[in-house]
């Protein structure tokens, strides 16, 4: 039986995460520690592809509880994060109500009940038996008056239904917000969070992931392939490859046979493609530029 | 050698945890009696003794965001581990003082009712030092076919010209005057039917929908702010930019302008004076004897820290009008220009110098600028001015 959340002191939060596979620097996993213990929401900011959304992947997946992940995008409003009326099923249950001759009173009390409720991810969060994780990925995308909504949600835990009342939470999630800092959120959302920056993993810590994570390599080859990724994470990028990438270019170079880097240039370049995702930075890195950081790999 | 937290004797956590808050506070970070209360609160989860655990879990609730969670280390280390550094400079709260020079000789030159100056057209320019690769269309003038629209805005201004400029700036006002909101709301007519409402009018009919309610999406005003550049190189152009932000300023209330050289001035309240010429030609001359050094990426950042916060928000246009030329430090320009963005306001950059043949965006700082525009569009002449009106539109 895994201890009680209440129990845990951060290094077994800290190594419970690691054993879920996931590996986490001291920051995040006090953060994380910190935010459990006090019920509070946590805010992760980083780049994109550095492991935020991985994040309550991991946690749900220790605390065995659910996963409720709302998107976030421009013009998300309540009735896609929240809750909306089952419309269809509300105009037949008129219907069928109209031939049988209730009266109007009646029919609306019935439209409008629980039944004619459909849940959007917020509210489906605070309903549960056990208390899920809620993720709110990518909080920047949407609009200020959705931030402003989500504050009073996660402040109070409840959501007010004009024709039905009151919801209160049956449990308190556990909320993880993401965001990767392409706008800045509002002072009172960020104060209202604990707040951990996910950077780029270092050296030792990347290479830690690629063991738990990623397929069977040969030491070797492992370290080359962190190496790489870590140089080429220095050069001028678009967009810099991010842990998936560098998991998804494992598997890659382990599905092609190769068992050094410097071996085959052309299969190391064509194997790319799994690590630069934009034009621009393919053609930044040609050959010579691959060679030299595989060189270096060394 | 293990350093040593040294209380003074009768201090109690709660004492010292509400001091560390103001020490933060004081340097620059958004915490108050909430993260106090919470630190407190996180102790009981933690091992105490451990410098390294409060370290992180302080961290964990005292920040905000990144820059915050770099400065940390160095604010937790100078008050719990008694280092002598106490208050550190804090980029956010160093609040520039407005250059009380200009403001001053802003206000004497409002004072001028009588400058002689009032209507007066500027000559055309002669002494083109280091410009020549102006594309001649500016010659016009002289063989007195003149199209207003194809002058180089530096060449003259008379009246009807500014007329002109302002009417090109109010239409450009009102093409981005207002963004669609991507939310619905309920409304006579839309383009969407609003089933909530629909279903809900409907239970009086018998389940019939009689009536069919709409939703549509909300304009949403867009918020103006100009800057413009003032200083030498810009001089010549300074007045028909002034006439053009008076334009903007005059199609919305909401709108700011700023002008700034080595420093920044709020001009909204000057350009809303009654008498357009009186303005303009104020300003202009005030422009004329500030003519000097720029630097653009001070500005920005005096910018950024003062006025920032209060006015740009997702829905600002944020105008620059600048040829570039900047005798201050390029990566500055960089780095605000990208600070601005982050607020999620859009950025125009307008360069009179780009309408002139041949004119690559060389100039140190205006490279640096480069990426963080939304929109780099010549200025020179009206028609190029008129012409933003469906550039700015797609925005």
């Amino acid at each position: 039986m895994a201890p009680c959340r209440h129990m845990m002191t951060w290094t077994d939060l800290k190594s419970r995460l690691g054993q879920a596979g996931y590996v986490a620097s001291n920051e995040l996993a006090m953060a994380i520690h910190i935010a459990l213990q006090l019920e509070r929401p946590i805010l992760l900011e980083g780049d994109a592809g550095v492991g935020k959304t991985q994040v309550a992947k991991t946690l749900a997946e220790i605390e065995s509880t659910e996963l409720i992940r709302l998107q976030c995008y421009e013009g998300l409003d309540a009735a896609a994060a929240i809750y909306e009326w089952n419309y269809q099923r509300q105009l037949l249950s008129i219907r069928a109500a109209a031939d049988s001759g209730a009266s109007a009173e009646a029919m609306e009390a019935r439209i409008f009940s629980r039944e004619f409720l459909l849940e959007r991810p917020l509210l489906r969060a605070i309903q549960q038996d056990r208390p899920p994780v809620l993720l709110i990925d990518e909080i920047d995308r949407a609009d200020e008056e959705f931030e402003a909504f989500l504050l009073e949600v996660l402040s109070d835990f409840q959501i007010t239904i004009p024709e039905l009342g009151t919801i209160a939470a049956t449990s308190r999630p556990i909320v993880v917000l993401t965001a990767n800092g392409t706008r800045d959120l509002s002072d009172a959302l960020r104060r209202r969070c604990i707040y951990s920056h996910v950077p780029y993993p270092d050296r030792a810590t990347e290479l830690a992931i690629l063991e738990k994570r990623g397929p069977d390599l040969s030491p070797h080859l492992a370290v080359q392939i962190v190496s790489f990724v870590q140089a080429i994470r220095k050069e001028e990028l678009d967009k810099k490859p991010g842990v998936a990438e560098t998991l998804d270019w494992a598997a890659a170079l382990a599905g092609l046979g190769l068992k050094d880097l410097t071996d085959d240039p052309v299969t190391l370049q064509a194997s790319l493609v799994a690590l630069l995702k934009t034009e621009a930075d393919q053609a930044a890195v040609p050959g010579e530029v691959a060679q030299r950081l595989a060189g270096v790999a060394e | 050698m293990p350093k040593v937290t040294k209380f003074p004797t009768r201090a109690s956590t709660t004492e010292r945890m509400g001091d560390f808050t103001h020490h933060l506070r004081k340097n620059g970070f958004k915490v108050g009696v909430q993260e106090t209360e919470m630190a407190l609160r996180s102790l009981g989860h933690i091992d105490l003794a451990d410098p390294f655990e409060v370290r992180l879990a302080l961290k964990a609730i005292c920040c905000t965001d990144l820059h915050r969670y770099a400065r940390f280390d160095d604010l937790f280390d100078a008050f719990w581990l008694n280092q002598s550094v106490m208050r550190m400079q804090h980029q956010e709260t160093e609040i520039r003082k407005p250059n009380p020079s200009s403001f001053s000789n802003l206000s004497s030159f409002m004072q001028q009712q009588d400058t002689g100056r009032t209507g007066e057209t500027d000559t055309p320019d002669n002494d083109n030092d280091g410009e020549a690769n102006n594309d001649g269309e500016g010659k016009l003038v002289s063989t007195k076919v003149v199209n207003n629209n194809h002058t180089d805005l530096r060449e003259f201004l008379r009246p009807e010209d500014r007329a002109l400029a302002e009417r090109a700036a109010q239409r450009i006002a009102a093409a981005i005057r207002y963004r669609r909101s991507r939310r619905r709301k309920a409304a006579r007519k839309g383009e969407t039917i609003d089933l909530r409402r629909v279903i809900r009018r409907s239970i009086g009919s018998g389940g019939e929908p009689m009536q069919l309610l709409r939703r549509r999406r909300p304009e949403r005003p867009v918020h103006l702010v100009s800057i413009l550049d003032v200083s030498g190189s810009m001089t010549l152009y300074a007045r028909a930019f002034l006439a053009f932000i008076r334009g903007l300023i005059d199609a919305d209330q909401r709108a700011d302008a700023f002008v700034f050289h080595t420093s920044l001035m709020c001009v909204s309240d000057a350009l809303r004076d009654n008498d357009t010429l009186r303005a303009v030609n104020r300003l202009s001359i005030m422009a004329q004897g500030f003519g000097g050094g720029t630097r653009i990426g001070t500005c920005l950042k005096q910018f950024n820290s003062q006025y920032a916060n209060r006015i740009i928000g997702r829905r600002s246009v944020v105008i620059i009008m600048s040829d570039g030329y900047d005798t201050g430090s390029a990566e500055l320009v960089g780095a605000e220009l990208e600070r601005l963005r982050r607020k999620g306001c859009k950025i125009i950059w307008l360069n009179p110098l780009l309408g002139w043949r041949d004119y690559e965006p060389v100039a140190a700082s205006m490279a640096a600028a480069l990426p963080y525009l939304d929109c780099f569009a010549p200025c020179n002449t009206l028609e190029s001015l008129a012409a933003l009106e469906f550039e700015l539109e797609r925005l």
